[in-house]
């Protein structure tokens, strides 16, 4: 009989998270760690690293939700273990997104019979959404041209400069050539004109964006459409539009319905949207929907014998969470078109008090426009002493993040800041910031500029050739002068009484 | 003074949810209701419909995580509302992300130094790090035979004819072409041999699978390497392996660490693996290692200026969210080596009983092997009178969801059941699968095979015959009366 051994130490599980050997040592970081470690350990440790890491609801700088019901994020734990790509599996998620696909479309006007179902899908998020759009409109130009005896091995695509990233990515990845308008002072998207001028017999299509990412701005897709109409009776090249309404498809709908973006301009083929964008529902979603049957070339679509079923899909990724469907789901139904319209119209107000506030201050130029996404770009009348960039790092010490970017070419030389006014920033959030930007301003003025400081120096230096005298470098007159008015300015502060 | 209106309908919030009218009205299916309802009705009536989804824990299909330590679903929520992408505003969720391709990396055996990072990220899955490893690939080629002067307009890729579909998602997609090495009977993963056979100067890559989707076999990475480096040297086409690690990337290293098939391999320049699958983690994480620099055509990697810094960013998706990555920094540091190793040892073993009461009734054939991803893939011994297809169907009856498929060109013939054997598949789930495969083999034994079409003999009386599906249910109708007296019987605990 083998005697079983006594363990002398006590069961490392007794002592508390903070009093065990666990957090005496560094997290690996290069090579899986030999041993296991206690699950109230891990979660502690992980947890107290992102603690660093900004809080989202406050950062201004992004698009995407920070903030969903609770009844939501009940249903969005229950569902995290579910894959999504099992539709055999999972019937009622799939039909969901079906759901979905079919509001959506509905929502831009797709030319539909009363029962008939849309032709979309859900998405990781608006990039997806690109690739398989743009996808489409390569495969159908290729197509097209095949069959007249042309080349097919140059396609393009006309976009103003002002695209987000992934229309870049779409045409690297996927060789097709990326034609952009430039921008110029003060007209910061596409101009209609321009873009078609562009057009080729090379181009699979003219994408357009509703709600520029730089200010917010939605491009006037009545005006490409027209006068693309015009040229393509000429040319009988056919090319067709895309919407970027990533931004703008979740708001245009409910607070601007007379404006003329969608499937009612006929040469609009598909448009995608980020669920996760003013869709409201956390990062992870976007869809795309297409006219018709007819715009999406069926050599495209897998049928695929996957455990068992046959599932058909077009997607880039195959296995993904079904959570983000299912609260793009909940959000339809429980909000409905007027909670919609109510959340838009609360954000556009708000944007409204934050553009107010920051024009009274008298020292901004307001670079967006009222009628767009509900945002703020704003950039300093005179940034000779301190740019936009400062500004940016000082609010950060208040806890918000506010992004300052340059525009691109033509107008690099414009920088703006932006403040995005989600569904979660409140009116009392809004004019806590415009307190804070104040406050910032003051504290610039006092300091001095980083470019004027360096001319002095070297001015003193060439008046004192000869002698030895020990200067201080630019660098530390700057830090004693900053040290100086930051006293200074705290004790103020304290007298301010911040609530 | 305006006086206020006294409303007369009490305040729709005192309703429970299922005495409103929220429930009496169907969903929305096909547009945007008008109106708004209350959280809790639309909480529960969307719980309600998703009660008819199958069990996530009882799919037996898939190789995807279907369950976490609640410590790790609290992380989860936690960060559920981060969005990836924004480098500059969650340093500390990036540096997470760039702490698990490091750890990965190493796990495989990738060329670095002490302190060097590796080359890799994090993606949506595995299909997503195909699409980037495919994407590298067709770059370098063709930069090379740009270089030589030589036509680049026709590239391809070897793969085995059991590829799961994201290959031919990315051939066709990308306008690579596939040429699949077909499989045959008895052997179904890829051919070393006839696969480097394959190879032409257009191949951008072969690629082999570790773990094939259909039977969870490894191919033979090492004989592929060894063959290639020799057609290699005959033909100075340089061309590369890409290992698909999707399921047995992270099994591997820790059932089978002698197993040469990563990049101790010189000819492997990339690995991909998916974190949903055996790392553990809940669907939506894959990784992608590059063995260096080099294999990674620095053309393809974008720098923006993304909400005011730059971003190196190298995926197809932009926005997405954090939580998958934290959840799969948690598995490594949580379970270190030695857990994830339990719990393979444990699957494998669980992966053993279940094929050994199967063998024991007698009436399947193991068509998976010992070594490999720990699944079970069997066939009928007879299929002649019931198929694979019917099991299947009835064992969803008890809960299980257990696929069955044809394997691909040129086994058609073969059709097969699958379990995969994942974290939470307990000995005490095996032993129930088997004792439910047991009934239902004995229910398909007492029904009838299913009809063949029934020829009128008698031409000139009109008589009225039942078609054979009317017969057919007839039958099903008596035998499943009879099958749930006796189960009344067996009580079931």
């Amino acid at each position: 009989m083998v005697l079983s051994k006594t363990a002398s130490d006590s069961d490392v599980s007794f002592h508390s998270t903070f009093a065990s050997r666990y957090v005496r040592a560094p997290l690996p970081r290069f090579k899986m760690p030999e041993i296991s470690i206690p699950k109230e350990a891990a979660y502690q440790i992980i947890n107290d690293e992102l603690m660093l890491d900004g809080n989202p609801r406050l950062n201004l700088a992004s698009f995407v939700t920070t903030w969903m019901e609770p009844e939501c994020d009940k249903l969005i734990m229950a569902a995290v273990n579910k894959n999504y790509v099992d539709m055999d599996e999972y019937p009622v998620t799939t039909e969901l997104q079906n759901r979905c696909v079919n509001i959506i479309a509905h929502l831009f006007n797709a030319p539909l019979g009363d029962s008939e179902t849309a032709i979309g899908v859900g998405t990781v998020g608006s990039s997806e959404a690109i690739m398989l759009a743009g996808l489409a409109f390569k495969r159908k130009w290729q197509n097209k041209r095949k069959a007249e005896g042309k080349p097919y091995d140059k396609p393009n695509i006309v976009t103003g400069a002002n695209v987000q990233v992934c229309w870049e990515k779409f045409a690297r990845y996927f060789e097709v050539e990326l034609k952009e308008v430039k921008l110029r002072d003060g007209y910061y998207v596409m101009d209609p004109a321009k873009a078609v001028e562009m057009v080729d017999e090379n181009t699979i299509c003219v994408a357009a964006i509703l709600g520029s990412t730089l200010n917010g701005e939605f491009e006037d897709v009545k005006l490409l459409n027209d006068l693309l109409i015009e040229k393509n009776k000429k040319t009988g090249w056919d090319t067709p539009i895309h919407v970027d309404a990533a931004s703008g498809g979740f708001i245009a709908p409910f607070i601007y319905p007379e404006l003329e973006w969608d499937f009612r301009l006929p040469l609009v083929k598909s448009i995608n949207v980020s669920g996760h964008k003013y869709g409201l529902v956390y990062a992870g979603i976007g869809w795309v929907i297409w006219r018709s049957k007819e715009d999406l070339p069926e050599e495209l679509i897998f049928h695929i014998n996957y455990l068992g079923a046959d599932q058909p899909t077009f997607t880039l990724n195959f296995s993904k969470g079904s959570s983000q469907v299912i609260a793009q789901y909940y959000q339809l139904i429980r909000l409905g078109y007027e909670g919609y319209r109510n959340i838009m119209e609360n954000c556009r107000d708000n944007m409204l008090v934050l553009k107010q506030g920051l024009e009274k201050t008298g020292r901004f130029n307001i670079v967006s426009k009222d009628n767009g996404v509900p945002l703020v770009a704003f950039s300093l009348k005179d940034n000779s002493c301190h740019n936009e960039f400062e500004i940016s790092e000082m609010l950060r010490r208040f806890g918000w993040i506010v992004p300052a970017y340059t525009m691109p070419p033509d107008a690099e030389h414009v920088t703006v800041l932006r403040v995005v006014i989600r569904e979660d920033f409140s009116r009392t959030l809004a004019e806590r910031l415009v307190l804070d930007i104040e406050k910032v301003l003051h504290e610039l003025d006092t300091l001095p500029s980083k470019v004027s400081a360096k001319i002095s120096v070297v001015e003193e230096k060439e008046k004192n050739g000869t002698t030895l005298v020990t200067k201080k470098s630019a660098l530390e007159t700057q830090r004693e002068i900053t040290t100086v008015w930051r006293k200074f300015v705290l004790e103020r502060k304290k007298m301010n009484g911040v609530c």
